[in-house]
């Protein structure tokens, strides 16, 4: 089906307005459009790990999720909907539910990078049909911007603090999508806040209403630690994609497939000069940690063209 | 008629849910309950159940699915000892908040420190504030009973909590003795259907569980667990008694033993029971008033019930197959001695731990205590806290 914007715009929206998440949340933005992409006859139910998204939607007694929801705690969200899942099967088969549901589960990238990981690949792994969503906003936002293995490599966090001593965090970011991909999944895809959202949705609707598991990795700013100026969310998007900081792909049974190649690819600084947590970067004496990071976003674009390519 | 089998602890538990067909199971092998998910994988394969296995890649994950799996609406089930309890630590509390009233089996074992695969019991000794009901097995039958009525415990609209369904590794899960079985229509009539009120997959209202609720909610939920708890006493009783009907068994919070006249008095719990059984048969057989406490329920504790049963004693041992390293004794003695103050029962009580990591408990050890409380009327001074059969 052609993604008409203003059909999917009229769809009712699964993510009641009156939640908590601050003005202008990446992930906020995320899981109102990978909701959009339910078919409004069908019913869903919602996983969560803990983050920022939990304790901002669903303060007791009140509840954003027009959809069942279940949150139980931060490292197993995986699990927890696979559960649901195979209950749904279960209760199916025995005529108790007859309705079809869908089932979506989002977390951060602490929940699902880090102390999520292991629930999150034996949920792939046992190829559950469910998509997990991580909205990655490259730090532990919820407990005040700490370093996760989705952080940037020299991003300024409160457990990798710039110094005298210290640049940031020391390390690469962890390419999940990719480690996901390798668990021979159904859909895997990368996206981000862009446009009309046409890419996200699109995703979102292959990875829901693909058979088995699905995971989408979607980069989602936070402007409180990326420290930018709020309204420019979706300038610093179209710059992550543009520079291949944040690629757009899917991988289809296996197959890797780019969705997008800039046209002009763009130098990495115009990336990281819109935020805080670099400032240091931009100092004269650092001026070669700027060409380090420049060759590590080719090096991985190199690579994902290679494996877009096979 | 009820079926005379032969049977180890696990395959009587493992008979009991291929009876009851729960909808969903999610399992990480530990040993010893290890064998309870593989003989159900091998009854689904042989089409011998219906449920739903989930076999996850640890138990931190194993307690999520059957949490996710029971809100959905399923009837949900583990099975867990030591170590793998102990990872599931965090979410035995949610479970208990969520009021999802799943049911595990636990088959005891040492946790780990140095690493020990026998039995105690400080794995759901560890997990006893959890807010899971708990209750313990002497022998393989009274395992394959306490599981058969854990669910109508479980699953009481006035309970509501999760329940873990005890059983000493190895002593009874891997003991093969002879069990009566009670016939599969009979077990699925008295465990009946779960249908729960509120569910998410209930098309008609969705259901948001697993809130943030901070401190003006917080303490009216652990409140509400505390009144389910207390309720669960009333419905264990009550289900007790239904159970007698199909089984001829019954069943109360603890087994007494014996005790009609009895003066020294052993309060223990598990398959150390029975070896003590035979230690007071001995000594009444020599005129010696001994009997004999056999706590079945721990959560809730029926702490009143057991002073009312010990007021007329001379002397109490309390018996603890756990460490709580408080250097003030063990959590059965804590717990015990607490209740007996309360009720003004001044009999002299001594607690001892024994069989930690699956050092033997024998009739002689069982004797040796006995002879102690007879010591301690006679005006010994009791020796708390006392390791049994340590190597000095």
């Amino acid at each position: 089906m052609a993604f008409n914007f203003k059909e999917v715009m009229n769809k009712p929206e699964r993510f009641a307005p009156g939640h908590r998440m601050c003005a202008g949340c990446g992930a906020a933005i995320t899981v109102r459009t990978v909701l959009r992409a339910l078919k409004p006859e069908d019913k869903a139910v919602i996983g969560n790990a803990t983050g920022c998204l939990e304790v901002s939607s669903f303060m007791y007694p009140y509840t954003a999720w027009e959809d069942s929801y279940m949150h139980n705690a931060f490292e197993n969200a995986g699990a927890t909907l696979s559960g649901i899942e195979t209950a749904y099967y279960a209760l199916k088969k025995k005529g108790k539910v007859t309705d079809n549901y869908k089932f979506i589960t989002f977390g951060g990238d602490g929940g699902t990078y880090d102390i999520g990981f292991q629930s999150l690949s034996g949920a792939m792994e046992r190829n559950h049909d469910l998509v997990y969503v991580c909205y990655d906003n490259g730090a532990y936002m919820n407990t005040g911007t700490q370093r996760s293995s989705a952080t940037p490599m020299y991003a300024d966090t409160t457990t990798t603090p710039v110094g005298t001593e210290s640049n940031g965090k020391m390390q690469n970011r962890k390419d999940l999508a990719s480690i996901i991909a390798n668990h021979d999944i159904p859909y895997v895809a990368q996206s981000t806040l862009l446009g009309t959202m046409k890419d996200l949705y699109e995703k979102a609707e292959k990875a829901i209403y693909t058979p088995g598991a699905a995971f989408l990795n979607v980069m989602s700013p936070c402007p409180r630690g990326w420290r930018y100026d709020t309204p420019d969310i979706m300038k610093i998007c179209k710059l992550a994609v543009d520079t291949c900081y944040w690629p757009l792909f899917e991988v289809v049974e296996g197959k890797w497939i780019l969705n997008y190649e800039p046209k002009k690819k763009l130098p990495i600084e115009d990336f990281l000069r819109q935020q805080g947590r670099f400032k240091h970067l931009f100092k004269p004496e650092n001026e070669h940690l700027l060409v380090q990071y420049q060759e590590e976003v080719d090096r991985r674009w190199e690579d994902l063209l290679f494996k877009c390519s096979r | 008629m009820s079926i005379r089998e032969r049977m180890s602890g696990n395959e009587a538990v493992a008979h009991a849910i291929k009876q009851i067909n729960p909808d969903v199971m999610a399992a990480f092998p530990i040993t010893p309950s290890t064998e309870i998910p593989q003989m159900v994988s091998t009854f689904i394969a042989n089409g011998e159940c219906t449920t739903e296995f989930i076999p996850v890649e640890s138990e931190h994950s194993s307690m999520s699915a059957t949490m996710g799996a029971c809100a959905a609406g399923a009837r949900a089930i583990t099975a867990t000892s030591s170590c793998g309890l102990a990872y599931m630590w965090e979410v035995l509390y949610v479970a208990a908040s969520d009021r999802l009233p799943i049911v595990m089996a636990v088959v005891n074992r040492a946790l780990t420190g140095p690493i020990n695969i026998n039995c105690d019991h400080s794995d759901s000794m560890g997990a006893r504030d959890a807010g899971w009901i708990q209750i313990y097995a002497e022998n393989n039958q009274e395992a394959y009973d306490n599981y058969i009525q854990s669910f109508r415990i479980a699953e009481h609209p006035d309970v509501r909590l999760p329940f873990m369904a005890c059983q000493d590794g190895f002593i009874t899960s891997h003991a093969i003795e002879n069990i009566e079985l009670i016939e599969t229509d009979k077990v699925k009539a008295f465990v009946g259907d779960y249908e729960p009120e509120n569910y998410l997959l209930n098309k008609d209202m969705p259901m948001a569980i697993g809130p943030y609720a901070n401190s003006p909610f917080y303490m009216e939920t652990k409140w509400n667990q505390r009144m389910a708890m207390k309720n669960a006493k009333k419905v264990i009783l009550e289900v007790a008694k239904e159970f007698e009907k199909i089984s001829g068994r019954s069943y109360g919070f603890f087994e007494e033993y014996r005790m009609d006249d009895a003066e020294y008095v052993i309060v223990i719990m598990g398959s150390a029971a029975g070896t003590t059984k035979d230690a007071v048969d001995a000594l009444r057989n020599q005129g010696i008033k001994a009997g004999l406490v056999k706590i079945r329920v721990f959560r809730p504790f029926p702490g009143e019930e057991l002073a009312e049963a010990l007021k007329n004693s001379k002397a109490i041992a309390i018996m603890d197959r756990a460490e709580s390293f408080s250097a003030y004794g063990g959590p059965v003695g804590s717990e015990l001695k607490s209740a007996l103050f309360d009720a003004g029962v001044t009999a002299k009580t001594v607690n001892y731990f024994y069989g930690l990591g699956g050092r033997d408990y024998t009739v002689e050890t069982a004797t040796d205590v006995y002879q102690d409380l007879i010591d301690i009327t006679n005006g010994a001074t009791p020796v708390q806290f006392k390791y049994i059969g340590i190597r000095k």
